[in-house]
């Protein structure tokens, strides 16, 4: 089976920042992503849980995109805007697709 | 001082508050028992739906007079104003950084929805009758003190501005949506629409707020479990003092109005009450460097606990004293 490199970027981030991140991220052309719920974690910031939080203010979502890897500097650039001064980890990973004109 | 105690006795009695303290004591124990988030949320939709349906229902049975337009500025003054003094206070007794003393601030100007709800469900137990617009007063409150707390910020140097979209969250978040559409509806629909759905918000009504404040338990025990590593000595005194000079702030504009008892001891609530949800929302946005545990313990882990069971016999016996009711 024919397959093609690809970029997986995952940005850890504050549910409160989401739809910032998503919006700037559009901007800049990529309009692919997937959204997931974190549930817990630890990390430099303490250790906490979805579970109990009263607002959305605590709890972190991932924000996953796929792209091809000509365009992973503008995502980053846009994406470091929004993370920069916030809570959060980006990833960036190589991945491998089978139907490279979705990216 | 024997009235203070039997109050706070009969409030630290009721099932709504032994509800609480049994949520805190479970999660201090390190239980397992939670409130699942969605049920938590659903809980939080019907209270708030229920509190802003009744006090609509009440306005539109009593009739709207002048003091609703003073009590509304009043509210607007004390959210914005009351997060100076606890800057100042903060600066005095803790060792916090501007920044984190700035977005602490913010909270104490703000509310706590909660905490009104049950003294609304206190002042009921009592038969003591409150103006039904209080309602309204409390969504005005939520914001002032953030606009607040950025602009101590800014007389520091450090410019942080409110962009549109933070604005237009705070302004609609969910739960100010739904207290100003259940308390328009009650308006509209005036006793008869009450009396139309009150099997459903009126009877469950503390059965619902016993559940919810078992989650809130839960949520301040997990916060309390976290002081000794995140708050000293001067900020938990802070997070029991702060409250009780609010009140009386509130206190003070209750009779310069000339608000009913019950009334007053609503916006004394208010005045003491912190934000957890609203504010530190916006804080996380726009003030990203202020360390959000230290807000949220002293929020959620000090002052809520000290209001629901301290606080709202005090703000009761002091009302009562002084407008005589």
């Amino acid at each position: 089976m024919q397959t093609h490199k690809a970029k997986r970027v995952v940005i850890t981030i504050e549910a409160i920042m989401q739809k910032r991140l998503t919006d700037t991220i559009e901007e800049a052309g990529v309009t692919g992503y997937s959204i997931l719920p974190v549930l817990g974690g630890s990390g430099r910031s303490g250790a906490w849980t979805r579970e109990g939080q009263v607002g959305r203010a605590s709890g972190m979502v991932q924000v996953v995109c796929i792209i091809r890897p000509e365009r992973l500097d503008d995502l980053l650039d846009a994406a470091f805007d929004v993370v920069e001064t916030h809570i959060g980890v980006v990833t960036i990973t190589d991945v491998e697709v089978l139907r490279a004109e979705r990216f | 001082m024997a009235d203070i105690l039997s109050l706070a006795a009969d409030n630290l009695l009721s099932p709504v508050i032994l509800s609480f303290i049994l949520g805190v004591s479970a999660a201090l124990a390190r239980s397992d028992l939670s409130v699942p988030e969605a049920v938590a949320k659903g809980l939080s939709i019907y209270l708030l739906f229920a509190i802003g349906f009744k006090g609509g229902a009440s306005v539109a049975s009593h009739g709207v007079d002048a003091t609703l337009v003073a009590t509304l500025a009043a509210g607007l003054v004390l959210s914005a104003g009351l997060p100076m003094i606890a800057f100042n206070l903060l600066k005095i007794m803790t060792k916090m950084s501007r920044t984190d003393a700035a977005a602490v601030a913010g909270h104490y100007g703000s509310i706590s929805i909660v905490t009104f709800v049950a003294a609304t469900s206190v002042l009921q137990g009592r038969g003591i009758s409150s103006e039904g617009y209080m309602v309204a007063v409390a969504a005005v409150m939520e914001a002032p003190a953030i606009l607040s707390a950025l602009w101590l910020i800014s007389t520091g140097g450090t410019e942080k501005r409110m962009d549109g979209a933070l604005l237009r969250e705070i302004l609609l978040n969910g739960s100010i949506v739904l207290l100003i559409g259940a308390f328009v509806i009650g308006v509209v629909t005036g006793e008869e629409g009450l009396a139309s759905i009150s099997s459903f918000i009126v009877a469950p009504f503390t059965g619902v707020l016993c559940l919810f404040l078992l989650d809130m338990g839960l949520v301040a025990g997990r916060g309390l479990r976290d002081v000794r590593g995140v708050l000293g000595g001067g900020a938990i005194a802070f997070g029991m003092l702060m409250p009780v000079i609010g009140s009386l702030a509130g206190l003070a504009a209750a009779l310069l109005i000339g608000l009913s008892t019950g009334g007053a001891v609503l916006l004394m609530v208010l005045s003491a009450s912190a934000s957890y949800i609203a504010v530190p929302a916006a804080m996380r946005v726009a003030l990203p460097e202020a360390n959000p545990s230290i807000y949220l313990t002293l929020s959620l882990g000090i002052t809520f606990p000290f209001n629901l069971t301290v606080g709202i016999p005090l703000y009761v016996t002091l009302a009562r004293l002084v407008t005589g009711g």
